[in-house]
């Protein structure tokens, strides 16, 4: 009888310390929280309100880790080139922020919360329809995505497009590939059968066949961006096929280059530079150059330029030329001859007299996909609809 | 008596649901300061980034919205006894209906009509999914677990096939997609806000279930199954019809986040279908104790810590597996707190207690005195 009413007293007093409780926990965290949010607040409005001379807030997005050794790598460390160039650069980033309503938050905090003037989301997916609502919502934050589709009269005026034609440095590395295999037999691990994969691949067979007719290329579609148990699988299939150099477009190529020093076979790097996960079979590699793109429109946008006043172009495309893409250092194993070539072919994709797709080409089915008179610059739009494999490629587009 | 052991019993579950989210939180702040960041600082940006301003707030609630389905799907059929993890896949295979089905109506029919048909395929769709689960379970002794999971599988490969073959739309060149639905099908946002109709369907179909499951005589006999089938089937329940239509049911809630997500959302079915909605879905039920309306709580706790995700990348430079690792402390913790029922007396009932007549709650000060 005694518990019970020592119970009743201390269940209300239980209930009362937890009320107390709580109701200092509230005050003492809304106190931690208004002091970050005040000065966060006035440092929005302090940017927001400059034009020049002030911090320029840029805010990155990415679809992975930024240490993936891959696509989002490649972004981040141009993100962190750019702003240890610049000391009015703020940097935001966020990574692994998949391709639905997470993104138009994370953009919509960029501004709302860190005062972003400009924003670049790079992952493809990013595009429609997240980008294209926050750009309309927010018309003086500038949008600049990586590959999206900008189309004149349709897309938002403050949403820029800006992608590179890396295939040329792809070319490149077929060149070194198909001089340093042994077999002519080489590899390409790529995610899907999309235009922009195909075009690595087929440039990537068409740079091997320039030097040596025989090569071939064996192409195996894992089906997705990020699927390491299947790329490490294709991998060692073509390992055991007799396939002597691999390279990949997957978001990551980390699994594919790990395992081909792994079965002593050479590799060709994609997107960053792997020599550090491969250093006696890395050959050499298609590399983005980001931070200089982002430098150059960063600045641009620090002298007061901008997508809406037309000042910055609303599509941006550039080959190795152009400074978007490069190519890695060759490794060790890499012949004199096989440089020589390469440097040749790189000299000349520079200054425009090698243009890849110049005919005539055909696919691997025996059809022709580029006529004899025909010479397709980069820049056409034939180019970014391609859905073939050039001869020379083992494999088909279907699967 | 049995109002007081209710109300203890729904104390002992706040308090101890509340006490285990405080723990991991605590030890999330263990770990920021382990990593080198002050933990009052991160605590208080979690507060402004999940819960601080409405605008905030909006991030948490559109983050929640798709979970609350989605963990229904796992809620309703554990209370059967039955651990499904199909999520994904029926919200991926209700996506995939929701959109052929918009598509095939086009603009044929006011838009209303279009969005009822899309959800209703989409709920059918998602509904045969896990109902398949349920039915293999039943009758053929397939583990319903790994049914659900492989049935997973099967519907991804079902989206990637189909989004990159018959349904693809061919200007979607680079990330294959179908073909986009007519803007007048879309499904909004709810008037002055950015978050999604998605929210409402789900506060809805959690009260719903939870009056089904608790109020009503099929729910009784879904639980009277759940706690021991044979008492179930000698008291003459129909237990493989209950299984196949909980399932259903359960399937159906997925399958309706599926629609939304293309329809309010993503305005096509492509590979941003399968994001991890239906997993996220699996640690709410199970965080839930599989109470649809705690549910709707933890889906807005876990949709505050997705949305605080960001501002610790931005704000204080801690890596983008923060999140995850906060979620997993205090999902830990909920689990965790799963085996301390019980074990504190002050929750217990009384074996002997006698009830005063009237149970009018006593003002303080005029305790009704007990006698022996």
């Amino acid at each position: 009888m005694s518990r019970k009413r020592i119970l009743n007293v201390s269940r209300r007093q239980v209930i009362r310390g937890i009320l107390a409780t709580s109701a200092f926990g509230l005050t003492a965290k809304l106190g931690t929280a208004c002091s970050p949010a005040g000065s966060g607040g006035t440092d929005a409005a302090a940017e927001g309100g400059a034009s020049g001379g002030e911090p320029l807030t840029i805010g990155f997005i990415y679809v992975g880790p930024k240490d993936d050794y891959g696509y989002n790598q490649a972004h981040a460390e141009g993100a962190a080139g750019t702003a240890s160039k610049f000391s009015w650069v703020k940097l935001v980033e966020e990574a692994n922020v998949p391709e639905t309503t997470a993104v138009a938050e994370s953009m919509r905090s960029m501004i709302d919360i860190d005062g972003a003037k400009a924003i670049f989301p790079t992952s493809f997916g990013y595009f429609d329809p997240h980008i294209l609502k926050l750009a309309e919502e927010y018309p003086d934050v500038q949008f600049f995505h990586a590959g999206g589709l900008y189309q004149e009269g349709k897309t938002p005026k403050n949403v820029g497009s800006y992608f590179g034609y890396i295939d040329e440095a792809q070319y490149i590395a077929g060149i070194v590939a198909a001089l340093t295999s042994k077999s002519g037999k080489l590899g390409f691990v790529a995610a899907k059968p999309i235009p922009q994969v195909l075009r690595n691949v087929n440039s990537y067979t068409l740079g091997a066949r320039s030097v040596r007719p025989d090569a071939t290329t064996q192409v195996l579609f894992t089906g997705n961006w990020a699927e390491p148990i299947k790329e490490a699988e294709a991998t060692n299939s073509m390992v055991d096929q007799g396939i002597d150099v691999v390279t990949c477009h997957v978001d990551s190529p980390k699994v594919v280059m790990e395992t081909a020093e792994k079965r002593g076979i050479f590799c060709t790097g994609y997107h960053a530079n792997q020599a550090a996960l491969a250093p006696k079979g890395y050959l050499t590699g298609a590399e983005w150059d980001w931070t200089n793109i982002y430098s150059k429109i960063a600045e641009e946008i620090y002298a007061g330029k901008s997508l809406q006043a037309g000042t910055i172009d609303h599509i941006l495309r550039g080959g190795l030329s152009d400074g978007f893409c490069k190519v890695s250092d060759y490794g060790p194993a890499v012949s004199a001859e096989a440089k020589a070539a390469a440097d040749e072919a790189k000299a000349k994709l520079m200054d425009g007299s090698l243009v890849i797709y110049s005919g005539e080409v055909k696919d691997n089915k025996g059809g022709t996909v580029v006529s004899a008179s025909e010479k397709l610059e980069q820049k056409d739009p034939k180019l970014e609809q391609m859905d073939y494999l050039v001869d020379g490629v083992l494999g088909s587009v279907g699967g | 008596m049995a109002l007081s052991q209710s109300w203890r019993r729904t104390l002992e579950s706040l308090c101890l649901s509340f006490g285990a989210i405080l723990a991991g939180i605590l030890l999330f702040g263990v770990f920021c300061a382990l990593a080198g960041t002050n933990p009052f600082a991160v605590y208080g940006s979690i507060w402004k980034a999940a819960f601080g301003t409405w605008s905030t707030f909006q991030n948490t609630l559109v983050r929640a919205a798709p979970l609350m389905l989605s963990a229904l799907c796992t809620a309703l059929p554990a209370r059967l006894g039955l651990v499904i993890i199909g999520n994904e896949g029926a919200l991926v295979v209700g996506g995939l209906a929701a959109v052929s089905m918009g598509l095939a109506m086009g603009t044929a029919f006011p838009p209303f009509i279009v969005q009822v048909g899309m959800a209703i395929a989409g709920m059918i769709m998602g509904g045969i999914w896990i109902g398949a689960a349920g039915w293999l379970r039943h009758y053929r002794g397939v583990n319903e677990t790994i049914s659900s999971l492989l049935l997973n599988y099967v519907a991804i490969a079902l989206l990637n096939h189909l989004v990159g073959g018959p349904l693809r739309d061919p200007s979607s060149l680079n990330k294959p997609s179908t073909f986009p639905l007519a803007e007048v099908n879309m499904l909004g946002s709810i008037p002055g806000t950015r978050v999604h109709w998605g929210l409402l369907y789900g506060l809805i179909a959690c009260i719903i279930a939870y009056f089904l499951m608790q109020r009503t005589t099929f729910g009784f006999a879904a639980r009277t199954a759940g706690g021991n089938i044979r008492a179930a089937k000698i008291a003459g329940l129909p237990v493989g019809k209950l299984t196949v239509m909980i399932c259903f049911l359960a399937g159906t809630c997925a399958g309706l986040a599926g629609m939304v997500e293309v329809a309010a959302v993503q305005g096509a079915a492509n590979e941003s279908l399968n994001v991890g909605y239906g997993y996220g879905g699996i640690l709410v039920a199970f965080a839930a104790r599989h109470n649809p309306l705690a549910a709707v709580l933890i889906s807005l706790l876990v949709g505050g810590i997705l949305a605080s995700g960001g501002i610790l990348q931005r704000a204080h430079g801690l890596p983008d597996a923060t999140v995850l690792i906060f979620q997993g402390l205090v999902f830990l913790m909920v689990l965790y707190s799963d085996s301390l029922y019980g074990k504190f007396g002050v929750f217990k009932e009384k074996p002997i207690m006698i009830e005063p007549p009237a149970p009018p709650p006593p003002s303080p000060g005029q305790e009704p005195v007990m006698t022996v």
